[in-house]
């Protein structure tokens, strides 16, 4: 695993960040009787510009600029042919690419972003399909353990999810916990780990909560009345969840959709633990692009493009929620 | 009261500055699992300086920090090739020996390295191979060669190594090319094949620290590794069997370094040569099970590891393996192709 090293500086802007924080609200709290409410938001947009706005314009930064520090757009060029660099490496040293048949447009970058894309949604997918059930049953009324429940989905996120994955693996391997079963029971082995489904298992495994607890949340906020009366009224429960409960939960739908797709289209591990670095993820792949090739205006040019990725897909939300709770998260 | 917590608070942010400044402080930068902690422990009761220990998993990946962050360490472990790169771009501080008396206990072979040709920057701290761990209830036929990685008997059974020169290495020595060729024809051979060996479903999975506990486990037939995971596999499971292929692989040596502008020098001087002591080179040969390049040790530890050929190979494998070296402007073509095998579908 790489051992992430702060540089000094970072932890002086950690320090700054989080006394500018204590500092303002030890002021707020002294201070708290006829003060502008606006008071109050002083720490957060300081919290803000240091760790989300000034990180920010260093990635514009680099994503915009040569390593000698002059304007360029080439970072984007290399997103889209992943060979750019190379290639012209190879011209200046006085090789033909086309000769030596690396003349092609490389395709990493792209069918990386591409396949990143299409696991989240398949993440998206399958958790909207498996937690909607789960977050209705929970937030029944008639149903006892609705609270039980919660508690059994909240406790194993008090583990750090790099262990929870870690401990898949002892389950799908070879000579995992799985297969030791179905072996003992006659039945053939099967190949569980390093390949596309078991990471799509540990993402939807590490995600899934994130889909339910919104729709939980605006399930059992929901006035029991409502349906009484639909019932009444004459409508049958499957009418009633369609015309009533369900529209009422959009919004609970569209804030678990944006928490599940946002982690899930920029995650990075998981493949490398249960898919044996066979595939990498867009996530991954920034990560080596800054870590391993120690390319920081690429690595950026690609941040940049994740970003505004999420950011299209939050608008897309938002059009179909326009008052919903999904793009309050930005 | 108000003036008191913005004291206090910028007494706090000073903080993070002390641990690095202090006197009594080492910060070491080494490979993951690569010391025995025991060790640690004896440098800091006998000396009184703390070891700040941070860990790495790939020569290129440490690189990265340490060009970023040359302050942050005062020893760093890096391979043969990266002190040669490390030395061109001026990063490292020439040792200053009277203070490394035990640096003496270098094996002669050692002494004067094609990567710090003067001895002037890095003192040896352990060597070894790459070559095969294989399990020898399950293989077909002898291991002796690269050619089994790239067989379909072994499909789904073989762990490779996410290290770009270790993988694009053995490919190249496979096709009979030299594993520091600058010949991007070569180059993109050796891509070819490895992606070829991912297309045809060979490869289980691509990883580093993990290969060796798998493979105790039972979870491949074959796997890439260093020479001292080898040994600890073999320590492990009896089954297991370790090869240096025919056709030749990388001998390699990690040493220690300090940066030129690492904060405590003086202190790393005294944990190189603290690391360099017979018994305690000795210690960590023992525990990690990777070659010692310290005679004195090696004379402590005697038959057991002259006659163990994984600890101590031969002349003749040793002749026959190459050291890396630093290859220079075409670090963006490995990058690049060593992208191209990973995304290989």
């Amino acid at each position: 695993m790489t051992d992430m090293r702060v540089p000094a500086w970072g932890w002086w802007l950690m320090a700054l960040g989080l006394a500018g924080f204590v500092a303002m609200l030890a002021i707020t709290i002294r201070r708290n009787r006829g003060v502008r409410r606006s008071l109050y938001a002083w720490p957060y947009t300081l919290w803000m510009v240091v760790f989300t706005v000034l990180p920010l314009i260093l990635i514009a930064y680099y994503a915009f600029t040569d390593k000698a520090g002059s304007f360029t757009l080439e970072n984007f060029a290399n997103f889209w042919d992943s060979n750019r660099a190379m290639k012209n490496d190879l011209l200046r040293q006085g090789f033909d690419p086309n000769a030596l048949g690396m003349g092609a447009r490389g395709t990493v970058n792209v069918g990386t972003l591409v396949y990143s894309v299409w696991m989240a949604f398949l993440c998206t997918v399958i958790s909207l399909v498996l937690g909607y059930p789960a977050a209705h049953i929970m937030a029944d009324r008639e149903f006892k353990l609705g609270a039980t429940i919660v508690v059994l989905f909240i406790i194993p996120m008090w583990m750090n999810f790099l262990l929870r994955t870690i401990a898949w693996m002892s389950l799908l391997e070879d000579n995992g916990l799985i297969n030791t079963l179905l072996q003992g029971m006659g039945l053939p082995k099967l190949r569980l780990m390093y390949n596309s489904q078991a990471v799509l298992l540990g993402m939807v495994y590490n995600y899934l909560p994130f889909m339910v607890f919104p729709i939980y949340n605006s399930l059992s906020r929901q006035d029991p009345r409502l349906s009484e009366a639909a019932m009444d009224l004459g409508a049958d429960q499957w009418t009633t969840f369609r015309r009533v409960t369900f529209p009422i939960s959009m919004p609970g739908i569209v804030s678990g959709i944006t928490m599940v797709f946002m982690p899930s289209v920029t995650t990075f591990f998981i493949p490398r633990v249960l898919g044996g670095g066979n595939t990498e993820m867009f996530g991954d792949l920034i990560e080596r692009t800054f870590l391993t090739a120690d390319d920081w205006n690429v690595g950026s040019a690609l941040s940049l493009i994740m970003m505004v990725l999420i950011l299209l897909s939050l608008g897309l939300l938002r059009k179909v929620d326009p008052e919903g709770e999904g793009g309050s998260l930005i | 009261m108000k003036k008191l917590l913005i004291v206090l608070l910028a007494a706090a942010m000073l903080l993070p500055l002390l641990p690095v400044q202090a006197e009594g402080v080492v910060n070491v930068f080494n490979w993951e699992d690569y010391v025995n902690p025991e060790a640690l422990e004896l440098f800091e009761k006998e000396t009184g300086i703390k070891v700040n220990y941070m860990r790495f998993t790939t020569n290129e990946d440490m690189m990265v920090q340490v060009r970023t962050n040359p302050a942050a360490f005062d020893v760093v472990f890096p391979s043969d090739y990266v002190i040669e790169r490390f030395v061109k771009e001026d990063l490292l501080m020439e040792l200053d020996f009277a203070q490394v008396p035990n640096a003496d206990n270098t094996l002669e072979w050692l002494k004067n390295p094609s990567y710090d040709p003067d001895h002037k920057y890095s003192v040896p701290y352990m060597w070894g191979t790459v070559g095969i761990l294989y399990d020898t209830t399950r293989v077909q036929g002898p291991i002796d060669s690269w050619q089994v990685l790239f067989e379909d008997t072994y499909k789904g059974e073989v762990f490779m190594l996410d290290s770009i020169r270790d993988s694009m290495g053995l490919a190249l020595k496979y096709l009979g090319y030299s594993m520091n060729t600058q010949d991007p024809a070569e180059l993109k051979a050796a891509t070819d094949l490895l992606v070829k060996q991912k297309q045809d479903g060979i490869v289980k999975a691509y990883q580093v620290d993990e290969t060796k506990d798998k493979m105790v486990a039972g979870e491949g037939i074959l796997g890439v590794v260093w020479s001292g995971d080898a040994q600890y596999a073999i320590n492990l499971n009896e089954n297991l069997a370790y090869v240096v292929p025919k056709e030749g692989s990388n001998v390699w040596v990690d040493g220690m370094v300090v940066p030129r502008a690492a904060k405590n020098p003086e202190n790393a001087l005294k944990f190189i040569d603290f690391m360099s002591r017979p018994e305690i080179a000795q210690m960590n040969c023992e525990y990690i099970e990777y070659s010692s390049p310290n005679q004195a040790a090696i004379d402590l530890m005697g038959e057991e590891y002259l006659e163990n050929p994984n600890l101590n190979p031969s002349q003749e494998v040793i002749d026959n393996c190459e050291f890396f070296h630093d290859i220079q402007d075409r670090i963006t073509i490995y990058n690049t192709l060593w992208a191209q095998v990973k995304n290989a579908k």
